[in-house]
């Protein structure tokens, strides 16, 4: 308990003119952890993340990486500090392969005859693959696009740009919602290993199932504030429930 | 309720991963495949009905050749609008606006300058100006949000009101022997127009297949707002993107203006939907994000033989706007048959 969270929140509000989404939200996240938020639609769940990963400012309140305060102007600069966010809508490029979806705005260039820049697309496929490889995610052609693979498979090439960049705090918003089942439970497969790579993940889902399976800890929102948060042990599909639902 | 009790599951090997490439290849096949099936076609009809060669012809392929320049410089920057999920409707009078300009420019730099330099600047001024409409197509299309389709409308109405206005409603002749010899002279027998437009074609295949301007391309084409989270600069690729359409169309006019020694407005009025055809017949989709250079030459020149060739065989020049029509209709057909197809396992 000695060194600073990976990630800490403290106090934090946001309001939309007169409507307050989160009111003095506090949550640590540690490295080598995976933490669970729960709550209804409009519990807060959206707005904290969006805060936490630079999509908009916090009204008031704190964000704390290792222990210092930061602050993002942009998804951009969050993620620079490695925080990275994995969209349920899964923002990938379809038409692109692994390689050149992990590179996305980064592409590693290459001079061709001593001169002619151009793609490094070895290079990219390389990475790609020892990535993929690391979330035990093996593919045979590392050409073809994206489009091919199944929403799991693709899901996976998203958490793999996240990994290969080096993001130490992953947040997942949803990423088994559109999915079917043994899909859902690869998905959940990656993010065990995530965890033990000594990353930190903070979950959005509303699927209890898949937050009792993978979570350490989970935190429930009610109406922008905290219902409770439980060690995933100490705790009860039921008790959960009782807490989204208030009383 | 342990967490860590489940078996870890691996995601499983990738079994249909080759199927959509292999469709890809075909699509970009297919254009080529269509063009040595007509000059086979071709070749056969004007053998069987006049006993003549088609191919054998020197001289059909070198018209065959220039027939295509201009309708292909238009579609190169077209597929590259194209793929980004746009389309450039400008481009034909940003030809002829290039066109009127490059012949008024070596007009008056024939007074002051020597021939040579008089082309150079000729060129340079026609593709400047060109890039106008084009920054004006990119700002309206990224910073205003103006749909592409009427951005680019109304810049083919003020380049060409423009074109028209320079050129006081006639077309400008220009006398000069370099840009005559540029316009119609050959080396080893192949038209320098021909040269040029090759060279430029290459460098714009090198641009979008092998430069991150290129991926970021195919990428905003695909899912602009995956490219915006990647931290690409979309309003800026955009501006950019348009101003190289213009470019292209630029480039065409002033080849124009050589080749027939006179600058005129309407230089590139019929070949705005010859361009956009050759990108379609190319395999480019007009969903954005797939497309290439090599299949958009294969278009042009699809439509160049159909034209010529028809002429050739001596069948009416009204049947080419039908045969045109019908092959944009197949490949637009074949390439929404090809997305139901390879897009089965993506709609779950």
């Amino acid at each position: 308990m000695s060194e600073a969270p990976l990630l800490e929140v403290r106090g934090l509000s946001k309001s939309f003119g007169a409507v307050q989404a989160l009111r003095d939200l506090s949550l640590t996240l540690r490295a080598g952890e995976v933490v669970a938020l729960a709550g209804d639609n409009g519990a807060g769940k959206t707005t904290l993340i969006k805060a936490v990963s630079g999509v908009y400012p916090p009204s008031s309140g704190e964000i704390l990486l290792d222990g210092r305060p930061v602050r993002f102007g942009s998804p951009q600069e969050a993620r620079a500090q490695g925080i990275e966010t994995i969209y349920q809508d899964l923002a990938l490029a379809d038409n692109l392969s692994i390689g050149a979806n992990i590179f996305l705005g980064r592409e590693p260039v290459r001079r061709a005859f001593g001169f002619l820049p151009v793609l490094d697309r070895r290079a990219m496929a390389e990475a790609a693959r020892a990535t993929m490889a690391r979330l035990d995610f093996h593919v045979s052609r590392m050409d073809a696009p994206v489009s091919n693979f199944s929403g799991g498979q693709r899901q996976a090439v998203a958490i793999g740009r996240a990994v290969h960049w080096n993001a130490r705090v992953l947040i997942m918003d949803e990423p088994t919602a559109a999915l079917g089942v043994p899909e859902q439970r690869k998905v959940l497969s990656l993010i065990r290993q995530l965890r033990e790579q000594g990353r930190g993940i903070l979950f959005i889902s509303h699927n209890l199932q898949d937050i009792f399976a993978v979570s350490d800890r989970i935190v429930v929102l009610r109406r922008g504030v905290e219902a409770g948060a439980r060690r995933i042990g100490e705790t009860t599909h039921e008790e959960v429930v009782r807490l989204m639902i208030g009383g | 309720m342990a967490s860590d009790a489940s078996p870890a599951v691996a995601p499983p090997a990738d079994h249909g991963a080759g199927r959509q490439t292999i469709l890809q290849r075909v699509a970009s096949l297919r254009a080529w495949l269509f063009l040595l099936a007509l000059l086979v076609g071709f070749e056969a009809w004007a053998r069987a009905a006049y006993g003549v060669t088609f191919l054998g012809n020197t001289f059909n392929l070198q018209s065959i050749a220039i027939f295509a320049v201009a309708p292909l410089l238009l579609a190169t920057g077209q597929t590259f609008v194209i793929i980004s999920g746009g389309i450039d409707l400008s481009t034909g009078f940003v030809m002829g606006l290039a066109a009127v300009v490059a012949a008024l420019v070596v007009g008056w730099a024939n007074a002051v300058l020597s021939p040579p330099f008089a082309v150079l600047m000729g060129v340079f001024a026609g593709v400047l100006v060109a890039g106008v409409p084009g920054l004006v197509n990119g700002v309206l299309v990224a910073f205003l949000k103006v749909p592409p389709f009427i951005g680019t409308l109304g810049m083919f109405g003020v380049a060409r009101g423009v074109a028209f206005l320079l050129a006081t409603g006639t077309t400008v002749p220009v006398s000069n022997p370099v840009l005559a010899q540029l316009g119609n002279g050959r080396l080893w027998g192949v038209p320098w127009i021909v040269i040029v437009t090759a060279l430029f074609v290459l460098l714009m295949h090198y641009v979008l297949s092998q430069t991150r301007f290129g991926q970021h391309n195919y990428a905003i084409g695909a899912n602009a707002q995956a490219a915006r989270r990647a931290g690409i600069d979309i309003r800026r690729h955009l501006v950019r993107l348009y101003v190289l359409s213009s470019a292209c169309a630029g480039l065409a006019g002033v080849l124009y203006t050589a080749r027939f020694s006179a600058g005129a407005a309407q230089a590139g009025e019929p070949l705005i939907l010859d361009s956009v055809a050759a990108v379609v017949i190319g395999g480019a989709s007009l969903f954005g994000g797939s497309g290439t250079i090599l299949g958009t030459v294969a278009g042009a020149f699809v439509i160049a033989v159909i034209q010529y060739g028809l002429v050739f065989v001596n069948v009416k020049p009204f049947w080419q706007f039908i045969a045109v029509g019908v092959v944009i209709i197949i490949s637009v057909l074949i390439d929404q048959a090809q997305r139901a197809f390879a897009g089965g396992r993506q709609s779950e």
